[in-house]
């Protein structure tokens, strides 16, 4: 069972603020989920190993030159913030 | 003859003799759009000015015998979470109400290079986090087939944009079932490829290690077709294999005589299964036996826990994605005095209910003490679920199962019981979270004459093979 004290600081970890509604429906919500996920419990994995992904893919390199991909004033463009100097300008962190 | 009504190696056949312009397609095409989209609501975004100066241009290549390829003049949607450049892409989220990408996703560079006309965008679940796209920040798609129910999800745009004639193909995106669901639901022939098969550059990642891009069309002809065009290893994304790229069209026509093909006993309970969907599955075996395929009972013993994997894999892997939108470099305009309050009220604002519920989850998850009991446990018993696969097509060629346990639910209360519509997912979770390759393809329609789909689940890399199964029991059925 997930208390309405945990949600709140998972949402805080996430950087989420829930609606009054929200924070009634989702720690009943969320419990039943997590208790769900339970079963995996019965299954027995001692030795197996994780799967973290599927191709067997390693180390992709690709060679160590100087590419332009990306226009950046275009990717600049796409916030909604200032732009000043090539740079979005936010509020000061320190 | 009703031009929409014909299937895209039909068009692109008429195109090349000339019978048809892309321009004329196209324009038969927008009017069912037009006249149709306001009651379905398929479509997010349209492009029609774009679609006909494409349109124009395919026929001057034609004019000029300088077709790129068979999808040269042919009118394509794509699903609104994958980036095309100077066009509204949306991932059906006010988070991304304005975004208007800088660049244009692999996928849809390739369509381009081929020729494909984009008529526009299809709706989906909020980031696809969904089954119904009931989670779209847009409304929901309803199906064709019967307007009071769900196309599906989370790519029930597009699957409603086929089954619907709105365009000649469309390209969709499958994480745990988003293509292969809709298709089954929408009467359509859907397929999720292999891991790695298709490049993601440009697409929205979801959960990264299970992502991937497919193909929803009217026959599993046309999948081929479309496959041969997107498939193949990207510089861009490193999760796509340099592995060759088949002629995915040349086993079609080959007959299945001979071939082994098994039945999971996990699939075929009549609990919590809809009667008509299991009276179609065997009508569909019949069909094989007759076309002499050897049918062979086999148990995939770990299937039961393929929802639960997902639902813990996809949410941890989602909330480190869905990270990225916080405000800064897209989303909505936001002030705030603090750095903390724009990010927090940026994404309060822009995710809906099932985003945020999931990000939730990922989060708790991944947090200090529950690393072990759940993201861990679940990649272990994942493996398991990997090798009941690899276990069983040691012994068949491919493996036949129903698309979903029912046919189209009705729109409404879905997600009042999200546990729920994660069940759901229980047919087309298990091959996602083993990067296999599976097509659904339409075989029937219960007495409400709601579609039913089966699943057709190969080895990695082998859609050459599921689409000829498909294309040889769609053959069959048709005749």
């Amino acid at each position: 069972m997930i208390t309405e004290e945990e949600v709140l600081h998972i949402a805080k970890l996430a950087k989420l603020k829930l609606t009054p509604e929200e924070l009634k429906t989702f720690p009943n919500q969320l419990s039943q989920i997590l208790d769900f996920f339970g079963q995996l419990q019965e299954v027995d994995t001692e030795g197996v190993e994780e799967t973290s992904q599927v191709t067997g893919l390693e180390n992709i390199n690709r060679k160590d030159e100087i590419c332009v991909t990306e226009n950046t004033e275009d990717l600049l463009e796409c916030s909604p913030h200032p732009i000043e100097n090539r740079s979005i300008k936010i509020p000061k962190i320190l | 003859m009703n031009i929409t009504e014909l299937s895209l190696t039909e068009l692109s056949q008429k195109f090349k003799e000339g019978k048809l312009t892309s321009r004329e397609i196209t324009e038969a095409f927008i009017k069912n759009i037009e006249a149709q989209n306001d009651k379905l609501n398929a479509m997010v975004t349209t492009t029609f000015d774009l679609a006909r100066e494409m349109a124009d241009a395919a026929d001057s290549r034609c004019e000029n015998d300088k077709l790129l390829s068979p999808l040269d003049g042919m009118p394509f949607t794509l699903k609104d979470n994958i980036c095309t450049k100077g066009i509204r892409t949306t991932a059906s989220s006010r988070m991304l109400e304005d975004f208007v990408p800088p660049y244009d996703a692999e996928v849809w560079q390739k369509l381009k290079a081929a020729g494909v006309v984009l008529l526009g965008k299809t709706n989906l679940d909020e980031f696809t986090m969904g089954g119904s796209t009931e989670t779209s920040a847009w409304g929901y798609t309803r199906n064709p087939h019967d307007l009071s129910r769900v196309a599906g999800g989370s790519s029930g745009g597009s699957a409603a944009a086929i089954a619907a004639n709105f365009c000649a193909g469309t390209i969709g995106t499958d994480t745990g079932g988003s293509i292969r669901q809709p298709a089954a639901f929408c009467g359509i022939t859907g397929i999720k490829v292999s891991y790695g098969r298709v490049s993601r550059y440009g697409c929205m990642s979801f959960a990264s290690s299970l992502d991937s891009v497919g193909i929803l069309a009217k026959t599993a002809e046309d999948c081929a077709i479309i496959l041969q065009v997107i498939a193949g290893h990207d510089e861009k994304d490193s999760t796509t294999p340099d592995k060759e790229v088949p002629n995915y069209s040349a086993n079609l026509p080959k007959s299945l005589n001979g071939m082994r093909i098994g039945i999971p006993k996990e699939y075929f309970k009549e609990e919590g299964m809809d009667s008509d969907v299991l009276s179609v599955m065997n009508s569909t075996k019949e069909i094989l036996k007759k076309m002499g395929v050897e049918l062979v009972d086999i148990s995939l013993p770990h299937t039961k826990y393929a929802v639960p994997i997902y639902y813990i894999v996809a949410p941890c892997e989602a909330s480190a994605n869905l990270a990225r939108f916080d405000g800064i470099r897209f989303g909505p305009k936001i002030d705030g005095k603090t750095l903390d309050e724009i990010y927090t009220k940026a994404r309060s604002y822009g995710f809906g209910d099932e985003v945020k519920r999931r990000i939730l989850i990922g989060t708790y998850a991944l947090s200090a003490g529950y690393y072990n009991a759940f993201y861990r446990k679940a990649q272990k018993v994942r493996t398991l679920v990997k090798q009941d696969f690899e276990n069983a097509f040691e012994e068949v060629d491919a493996i036949l199962t129903p698309a979903d346990p029912s046919v189209a639910f009705k729109a409404g209360d879905g997600y009042s019981n999200p546990l729920k519509m994660y069940l759901e997912d229980i047919f087309v979770a298990p091959a996602s979270i083993s990067g296999i390759c599976g097509i659904s393809t339409p075989i029937g329609k219960n007495k409400e004459n709601l579609p039913i789909g089966a699943q057709i689940l190969c080895p990695a890399f082998k859609e050459t093979l599921a689409l000829q199964i498909a294309n040889q029991i769609e053959k069959e059925i048709k005749d």
